[in-house]
């Protein structure tokens, strides 16, 4: 008898690349899970012998952070100032100035404009930091000096500032997206008891909006943390404990870059030392970033 | 008609153009802010212009950096970005692409796929300098590729593979299901259907991640730093193309580079001013390259937007 070839084999065949290629998927995907775990084994694999010299109880009340002097401190205190005043700074400037322009865009803003001048807010966000750094030190702090002449020229002010202007595009982006998705008709109903726009932006929708603009907030101070090059331009390389962002002061992330221009020996306590601090700054901006997704993710179920 | 001049009705009509009046003041200041935002790119852009304009001749493109501020250029370091973003390019890319696949068209609803998606929402907010860290402990010391154009085509590499995970995803939800079952319905596999439908209709929303992200990528500095590059390379990494069989090098791979941000950042790190001149034609060079990459994916995202109507 002719046997015919069986249904099954003809559906093995075509299924056995659809498996390898679902695995194959699989595997690249589950890469963003490898990754996450990588940077936790390294940062905490390389802690672990830098606390082996340093005690963390030191580490966290010490107020001096001086590891590439004869006299050694590993204070990590005046790195997290540093880091917190400058993005203080920025904040101060992305915050009111993002939030004004996410309810302009969402509730003002002609439709022409809107796609008019948001591309422009785009390409904000896409100039490499390096570039605002030179920006912040030979442009902003110049500037600033003509008002306040005892300024230094490297300092904790222009390098946040200039830093706010970066993040508005992000802090205005998200609380865009917040104001948009509240629904039409709360608008309307506003506007149906007399409400002008002003009222209806500033009583109503920001209101409805509120955790998914706060955690555009914190989405944008979790960004400021972090922000490496304009601080390591602008904003000196001397740790520096200090809440007057008109000194210089060096940060968590321009302290790292300090210690990888230099030639570092691998395995040395100094080596150790920027990835002790890599792990605050990993669990600061982790921190923020939980919240803020939380925050954000409690926006889109409510409507 | 009484009503009109009601004392009562003028009070409510002043009242209403007394708050209205705060509308076009909110919207004057709306714009205003806008405008700080738009000037300081503008100021930005022309302050680089003026600094660096004077350096920007050929001689500044084919020259290596140099001690002398006047003889000094970017040739070691614009060839190092091509191939360090060829690096970046043949590992981010495909495997962001990918994954983005998996996620939109096969992920079941489940705790792994939850636990993905949460670091990939989670890795696009880690600082790059943590990338950096990452490639100095793993790529540097562990898998020993040294301070190479292969440890920071691959640092960078991760560092936008969540852009381009969540281009690719954007792109393919943004495609019907009625598409797909078509495809199902005259036979077509999964595969079939991904490779021969879904993935041609989204090419452009996935070539504008991909864009954005390797935007992103050409202007980071901070985790090529950490690896420990060095800033001083008068040196080209040996040619990819040999004249002897197999024509093809992978001797690149592991040469020591240089790209355009951290030229930039090493002369604006030097005291002398004059290096000062040279940061801002690299500046301007870096610039032009990031906005026009973004100028591309904003274009492509506003024509495929136009076009296509499901």
């Amino acid at each position: 008898m002719n046997q015919k070839p069986s249904r099954f084999a003809y559906q093995a065949r075509r299924h056995l690349p659809e498996r390898i290629i679902q695995g194959i998927l699989f595997l690249a995907a589950f890469s963003a899970v490898a990754v996450t775990i990588a940077i936790m084994v390294i940062l905490v694999y390389e802690s672990l012998g830098f606390f082996t010299h340093v005690s963390i109880f030191d580490f966290l009340t010490d107020t001096q952070w001086t590891p590439l002097f004869s006299d050694k401190h590993f204070g990590v205190l005046p790195l997290v100032t540093g880091t917190l005043v400058v993005a203080t700074v920025a904040l101060s400037i992305a915050i009111p100035l993002g939030t004004i322009i996410a309810i302009y865009l969402s509730e003002f803003a002609p439709h022409r404009v809107r796609e008019t001048v948001k591309p422009f807010l785009e390409l904000l966000e896409g100039v490499p930091t390096v570039v605002y750094g030179y920006f912040a030190l030979l442009f902003v702090t110049p500037l600033l000096q003509t008002f306040i002449p005892d300024l230094p020229g490297f300092n904790m002010l222009g390098a946040g500032i200039v830093m706010g202007i970066m993040i508005i595009p992000y802090v205005s982006s998200v609380s865009e997206d917040a104001m948009r998705a509240v629904p039409m008709h709360i608008r309307e109903g506003s506007y149906a008891m007399g409400a002008t726009r002003f009222q209806t932006a500033t009583r109503v929708v920001t209101p409805a909006a509120t955790s998914g603009i706060v955690a555009a907030y914190i989405l944008g101070i979790s960004r400021a943390i972090g922000e490496t090059m304009v601080v390591a331009v602008a904003a000196g390389s001397q740790p520096n404990l200090t809440l007057n962002p008109m000194e210089g002061a060096a940060t968590i992330t321009a302290y790292i870059v300090q210690v990888s221009l230099g030639d570092l020996p691998h395995g040395s306590l100094e080596y150790q030392s920027i990835f002790a601090v890599g792990l605050v700054l990993l669990l600061m901006t982790l921190l923020f970033n939980v919240l803020g997704h939380l925050l954000r993710k409690r926006f889109r179920e409510v409507y | 008609m009484s009503n009109i001049t009601d004392p009562k009705i003028t009070a409510i009509r002043a009242l209403i153009v007394k708050h209205k009046r705060w509308d076009q003041v909110f919207a004057i200041i709306g714009l205003l802010s806008m405008m700080v935002g738009v000037v300081t790119l503008i100021a930005l852009f022309i302050d680089l212009l003026i600094d660096g304009s004077g350096r920007l001749t050929w001689q500044f493109f084919t020259s290596f950096p140099s001690r002398h501020a006047d003889q000094a250029g970017i040739l070691s370091s614009w060839v190092g970005t091509i191939l360090v973003m060829l690096v970046t390019a043949l590992s981010g890319v495909p495997l962001g692409i990918a994954a983005g696949i998996y996620l939109e068209e096969y992920a079941s609803r489940n705790w792994i796929t939850d636990l993905i998606e949460i670091n990939v929402t989670n890795l696009a907010g880690v600082p790059s300098i943590i990338y950096g860290l990452l490639a100095l402990g793993l790529f540097v010391y562990q898998f020993d590729f040294g301070e190479s154009v292969l440890t920071a085509g691959l640092t960078l590499g991760l560092l936008i593979l969540p852009v381009v995970i969540v281009g690719t995803r954007e792109a393919i939800r943004s495609i019907p299901s009625s598409i797909r079952e078509g495809a199902y319905a005259v036979g077509a596999t999964k595969w079939q259907t991904i490779r021969d439908h879904v993935l041609p209709y989204s090419t452009a929303g996935i070539m504008t991640g991909v864009i954005i992200g390797m935007a992103r990528a050409i202007g980071e500095t901070a985790p090529i730093i950490t690896i420990g590059a060095l800033t001083f390379i008068a040196f080209l990494p040996p040619s990819p193309v040999t004249s002897q069989f197999p024509f093809l090098s992978f001797d690149w791979l592991m040469a020591p580079f240089t790209v355009l941000p951290i030229q930039m950042f090493s002369w604006v790190s030097r005291p002398q001013v004059a290096f000062l001149d040279n940061a801002a034609a690299a500046g301007v060079v870096i610039i032009v390259m990031t906005l026009a990459m973004n100028a591309l994916a904003i274009v492509i995202r506003y024509r495929f937007r136009k076009r296509i109507k499901w």
